[in-house]
């Protein structure tokens, strides 16, 4: 876990007058997407990624739903942050998470049915995304709004591109397509015989094991 | 100040009210929308039991509603087969609003069992399919559909089924065309005129089918077990019901 985020709000305070997109507000966004990712670095929101990455399609629908949660109750929750007493601040987290993830629910039933039943199990367990949580408790509770969006932005897409990429995989050798398109069978290989185990959560450990392989060899992060 | 229990008590309390406010706003603002979608995806599944469901995906909410009025009448019957037009309380009962969740907890005898026909051509007055709803457990949740007879109320028109939770991939392939279009052509009763319904085989790939069974799921067996068991308790408590309309003939019912 790092912790690095908790101290920036001093430097923030001493330069009222920051740009838009400060060096230091493009690395709120850049950092989760890669060097501190929630997934691979914080071994966050595990739980999710496995059980949702089986196909592509509900990894998507649920990847928009956890950045729109992320990046709104950031925001609530940021502006809330000189109220809140820190006693019963998980509660109030939750209350806000909790809401914004039944609000997205309901409107998806609503205007979105279709996604909605594919979704329906899924959403709930948004509210038990430790990465939200994570990000209220380590960011918001300590940063003004606008910082705060741009964190919820930030690890929101860091969590979406690392599921988005174990369902690619998972569906690809596991049921044979993309997006329920048929790859193997559009160029031709009919025999093609689908791996049982990566429609099992194991398959998503072990791409999910192969990713931050991949990943920390590059960057050259080693946990202490 | 902040850290007194007045002060968390008033904010925890003002905070259930506006999150407890805004919710039930929701849930009440949203509530008309949500029951015009149930109502859309009941009738569009009842539908696709019979139709080509590419052409019913791409049609608009307003013609598949019309579609449906067009070719599509119903009624409910009880496990004599008798039609019910009303219930205790009197009020005439309308099949399409038959919760069939809360029939199913109830004891097969004192269910209430929509049918549903469906005829090509509306002015000609015959039916083309019988669509029966359907109702039971899958591995992890309640699974639903419904199946489509022809009118020799033997052969199997189509089936569409869907399901709450069952797992992505291999038991919710119950809901795609490919699995549901087995069932197509297969037969519900033998020879001798008893009712033996179909059966999904475990694993997938099955050689030599009979017309009693479809190949099954690789990975979902108790999904598959649970959708046998539903077709064939549904099958069984539509018994007198088919046993009327073979003797008195279509029309009448």
């Amino acid at each position: 876990m790092s912790t690095e985020t908790l101290e920036q709000p001093k430097e923030a305070v001493k330069v009222p007058t920051e740009e838009l997109f400060s060096k230091r507000r493009k690395r709120l966004v850049t950092d989760p997407l890669n060097e501190d990712n929630p997934i691979t670095i914080q071994v966050l929101g595990i739980c999710s990624a496995l059980a949702v990455t089986v196909k592509m399609e509900p990894t998507l629908i649920m990847s928009i739903a956890v950045v729109f949660v992320i990046v709104f109750s950031n925001v609530i929750i940021s502006l809330m942050r000189n109220i809140i007493p820190s006693r019963v601040r998980i509660i109030v987290q939750l209350a806000v998470v909790a809401t914004l993830v039944t609000l997205v629910s309901e409107v998806l039933k609503a205007y979105s049915y279709d996604m909605y039943k594919v979704l329906g199990a899924f959403v709930g367990l948004i509210i038990t995304n430790c990465i939200v949580m994570g990000r209220l408790e380590a960011f918001a509770m300590g940063n003004k709004p606008y910082d705060s969006i741009l964190d919820g932005l930030g690890s929101g897409f860091g969590y979406a591109w690392i599921i988005l990429a174990v369902a690619f995989f998972r569906e690809l050798f596991g049921s044979g397509s993309v997006f329920d398109f048929k790859v193997f069978e559009a160029i031709g290989l009919d025999s093609f015989v689908t791996n049982g185990l990566m429609v099992d959560s194991i398959g998503a450990f072990m791409i999910l094991g192969i990713i931050i392989w991949v990943q920390r060899s590059k960057t050259g992060y080693v946990e202490h | 100040m902040r850290q007194s229990n007045t002060y968390v008590l008033l904010f925890t309390a003002a905070l259930t009210v506006v999150v407890g406010g805004l919710l039930s706003l929701a849930s009440q603002g949203l509530a008309p929308a949500q029951k015009k979608s149930v109502e859309l995806d009941t009738k569009s599944q009842i539908l696709s039991s019979v139709m080509d469901r590419e052409k019913l995906s791409t049609m608009t909410r307003e013609e598949v509603l019309d579609v449906y009025d067009k070719s599509i009448t119903s009624l409910v019957v009880d496990i004599n087969g008798d039609v019910v037009e009303k219930d205790e309380k009197g009020k005439a009962i309308v099949a399409e609003e038959v919760d069939i969740l809360k029939n199913y907890k109830k004891d097969p005898a004192e269910r209430m069992y929509p049918v549903f026909k469906y005829s090509k051509d509306a002015s000609s007055g015959s039916v083309d399919a019988y669509i029966l709803p359907l109702y039971g457990a899958g591995l992890w949740d309640k699974i639903w559909g419904f199946v489509a007879l022809e009118d020799d109320l033997n052969t199997i028109a189509g089936a569409s089924f869907d399901h709450k939770a069952e797992t992505p991939g291999l038991g919710q392939r119950i809901a795609t065309a490919e699995i549901q279009n087995r069932f197509v052509g297969k037969k519900i009763f033998d020879e001798s005129g008893s009712l033996v319904s179909v059966t999904m085989l475990k694993g997938e790939g099955n050689d030599g089918l009979s017309s009693h069974e479809v190949d099954g799921m690789s990975g979902a067996t108790l999904t598959a077990r649970g959708l046998n068991d539903m077709l064939e308790n549904y099958l069984n408590s539509y018994q007198s019901y088919f046993k009327k309309v073979k003797s008195t003939g279509v029309a009448s019912l």
